[in-house]
């Protein structure tokens, strides 16, 4: 094993060079292009051998180039962003359906407009539908790791992964990542061997229509697979964790969640912020636990509610919302948790790119505690001030400082 | 190019037959025929299209020893053929989706390259990527031109039969002037589609540079297979667009499909050549050249042209487009094409301004 301080996607370049794809595909988007850029030095450089190196026209040629390459029996890689995960949209839904396993980096970005190249995770849960897996990671030395987990969830389970890891934060990040060796990730993840390539020695036809005398089943039988990849994650994380000695993916990872009053559910590197503020929050006595949400398709229903235990309030801090609904992380843990009488609430923040720092973190455990969160969905990190220097002059309404809650959010259009 | 053939009839015992040499017998004709779309597919009656695909598949296998492997846009093509749990294709083929057959089948490409390489075979399957003419000039445009551009070795047939036929006959960019579809209604002051719309897609495959590109009709069966041969000689990106009549779309009795192909070369309406790294090689001179009326009066899609009270001036212009073309692609007998032949469209904007 190597330790090397360097940048999160070098490090992700090296551990998706270990995996040997055969095909990887380019097209620049921020802030995924490291990723690519370096996979194209080891290409270039005869690092990464057998291995093509397309540089395509857009993301829709990208997940295009892909699908066709996965289609023809190679390991393939690819990497996107926010406009570029939306604009490949048709192809990811496809790729699911021919259950291809692909693995793509989702560098996680807002979307426009307004445009806005920081990080949230609006992109990567737009695509929550699409059938793909979708794994998110805390730190970069869990994406390295993460990447490699990926190719052998993906070719296990038959469904291509998203590997979403914030952009920015993560990606352009440099701190001391420990690289597996070759023989290590070898072991790991044997050659890639398809059930079923297109190929003249033995003829298929893949991607024909299917009318609504099996088109019922084949979504059945994809869900199936997505029940699979549950526990196909959790046996391919143990034998990695056993390999590597790192404690990285999984469907969940818990942190100080024994005997905690509260218990906060993040994605991605928000985590690590928060688990700071939590052993600070803990010496003042306050207690608090992190539910690091690592899987998020497939959904991990069971682990999630084993994981909440009887914890009677939970509070998800979510980078991403449903225009018209509320959070998207929150449902799914109500759902988790029907039954019981634990309390789930959404606090929105950090979105596209306003930083969530340990005072963030703090304030919503102490406004949950104080039972300010009455409705399900609070918009915790807001400026009033941004907002009224708008509505005040055009359409007399003035907002108080925030956190601001759905409910004055709706009194304010009466 | 087989302009001296004057016998015609092959496989049979009448003169003709023994004059020619066998190697030139159309590949159709062999009981030995790949059958790369095979019988029982469910074509409309007179498909121009199932016709083209089956010649173009079967020369491009005859031509790799059946190292094929197709990716096909969404389309009649591609729903005729595959109604799930049913194959028409007797070859390695994929359908994803509308737009993409071209980056889908680069991508099938590199497969197939560096699989070969790691098994240390020296044989490595070709691709072919496939579509109508709007998965190929219009939804399809981008990842063409990113095929191109990248030249990785894919041959890319458009079946043009001039519109959106699976979805009900919509105006694509390969749609004439005035010719009537379901969104270019033969109705008002201008009926039919608009003049001075559309793309030239050969010509913009041209300007890529590509090694060779081509277009064909399913009148000249002999010529298209010559062409898909040719075409798989090359290797980078390819392109032959091959012009289908649909009986449907175009209002032609199913009988009449290869007349309709026959007659929009020997008007002019559709030049037939080859070009290698941008230049035009060769041109398919109009045997007997005809009036375009010839071709518009067996067409539904055209009759509001040829209506008593319809503009006389339309027909003449679409006359003039053909002589155009038959001037640009020197397409009469002792005539060459010049050094670059504009798209007709270039004709159509300047008499429409």
């Amino acid at each position: 094993m190597s330790t090397e301080q360097i940048e999160g996607s070098l490090g992700v370049a090296k551990a998706v060079a270990l995996c040997h794809p055969g095909v990887v595909c380019a097209y620049p988007i921020s802030p995924q292009t490291h990723i690519v850029e370096n996979l194209g030095k080891f290409v270039k450089g005869g690092a990464l051998k057998n291995c093509d190196y397309l540089n395509v026209e857009s993301e829709f040629a990208a997940i295009s180039v892909s699908i066709g390459s996965s289609a023809g029996g190679l390991r393939t890689y690819t990497a996107t962003a926010s406009q570029g995960l939306l604009f490949m949209t048709e192809g990811i839904y496809n790729a699911s359906g021919l259950g291809l396993p692909i693995v793509m980096t989702v560098a996680s970005r807002a979307i426009g407009g307004p445009i806005n190249i920081w990080n949230d995770h609006s992109d990567s849960l737009s695509q929550r539908d699409s059938g793909w897996l979708q794994l998110f990671c805390e730190s970069n030395q869990d994406a390295l790791d993460t990447h490699i987990m990926a190719f052998k969830i993906a070719e296990t389970v038959g469904l291509p992964v998203m590997v979403c890891m914030d952009g920015f934060v993560l990606t352009h990040a440099f701190e001391r990542l420990e690289l597996p060796t070759q023989e290590q990730v070898d072991a790991f993840l044997p050659e890639y061997e398809p059930r079923e390539y297109l190929t003249p020695k033995d003829p298929v036809s893949l991607g024909s229509m299917v009318g609504p005398e099996a088109f019922t089943e084949v979504r059945f039988l994809q869900q199936r697979k997505m029940a699979k990849a549950v526990h196909v994650i959790e046996s391919v994380t143990e034998e990695y964790r056993k390999i590597t000695g790192h404690h990285s993916g999984g469907l969940l990872d818990c942190y100080k969640c024994d005997d905690a009053d509260i218990k906060l559910i993040i994605m991605g590197s928000t985590v690590g912020t928060a688990k700071d503020e939590v052993d600070r929050m803990r010496k003042a006595g306050i207690k608090v636990g992190i539910i690091s949400l690592k899987a998020f398709r497939p959904f991990p229903y069971e682990a999630l509610r084993k994981a909440i235990g009887d914890t009677k309030l939970v509070v998800c801090v979510e980078r991403a919302f449903s225009f018209g609904g509320r959070g998207i992380i929150c449902p799914e843990v109500k759902r988790a948790m029907e039954g019981t009488s634990c309390e789930v609430k959404t606090a929105i923040a950090g979105l596209g790119g306003r930083a969530i720092f340990g005072t963030t973190i703090n304030g919503i455990v102490k406004a949950a505690l104080d039972g300010k969160f009455k409705d399900e969905m609070t918009w915790f990190d807001i400026d009033s001030r941004v907002l009224n220097s708008y509505t005040k002059d055009g359409e007399g309404v003035t907002f108080p400082e925030g956190p601001l809650s759905d409910s004055q959010l709706k009194a304010s259009v009466n | 190019m087989l302009e001296k053939i004057k016998f015609y009839q092959t496989g049979s015992n009448t003169v003709g037959n023994r004059l020619l040499n066998p190697s030139m017998r159309a590949i159709q004709a062999s009981v030995d025929r790949p059958n790369g779309l095979t019988s029982g597919h469910r074509a409309c009656q007179g498909c121009g299209e199932a016709l083209g695909a089956r010649y173009a598949i079967d020369a491009a296998m005859r031509a790799t020893g059946g190292q094929i492997m197709v990716v096909n846009a969404t389309g009649c093509l591609e729903v005729f053929s595959t109604p799930y749990p049913e194959s028409a294709w007797r070859l390695p083929w994929m359908h994803s989706l509308f737009g993409n057959a071209a980056a889908v089948g680069s991508g099938l490409a590199a497969a197939a390259q560096i699989r070969a390489q790691k098994a240390g075979e020296t044989s490595v399957p070709r691709v072919i990527a496939q579509g109508g003419d709007g998965g190929t000039t219009d939804i399809g445009m981008g990842c063409l031109s990113g095929m191109f551009d990248r030249n990785d070795d894919v041959l890319y047939i458009c079946y043009d039969n001039q519109a959106y036929m699976n979805t009900g006959v919509q105006r694509s960019s390969a749609t004439p002037p005035s010719a009537r579809t379901a969104t270019t209604m033969p109705i008002g002051e201008k009926p039919g589609a608009d003049w001075g719309k559309g793309k030239d897609v050969p010509l913009i495959a041209m300007a890529h540079g590509i090694p060779y590109v081509a277009t064909a009709t399913v009148a000249d069966l002999r010529d298209l297979e010559a062409k898909v041969t040719k075409a798989m000689s090359f290797h980078g990106a390819r392109y032959i667009q091959i012009l289908v009549p649909c009986p449907l779309g175009w209002g032609l009795a199913s009988n009449v499909t290869v007349t309709a192909a026959r007659l929009a070369i020997e008007t002019g309406f559709y030049p037939i050549f080859e070009a290698e790294y941008g230049k035009v090689t060769s041109v398919r001179k109009i045997r007997q050249k005809q009036p375009v009326t010839n071709f518009l009066k067996i067409q539904r899609r055209y009759a509001h042209l040829l209506k008593k009270n319809a503009d006389p001036n339309t027909v003449a212009r679409l006359q003039a487009m053909c002589d155009q073309n038959i001037r640009d692609f020197g397409l009469l007998e002792g005539t060459d094409p010049v050094a670059v032949p504009a798209a007709i469209q270039a004709y159509e904007r300047a008499e429409t301004i």
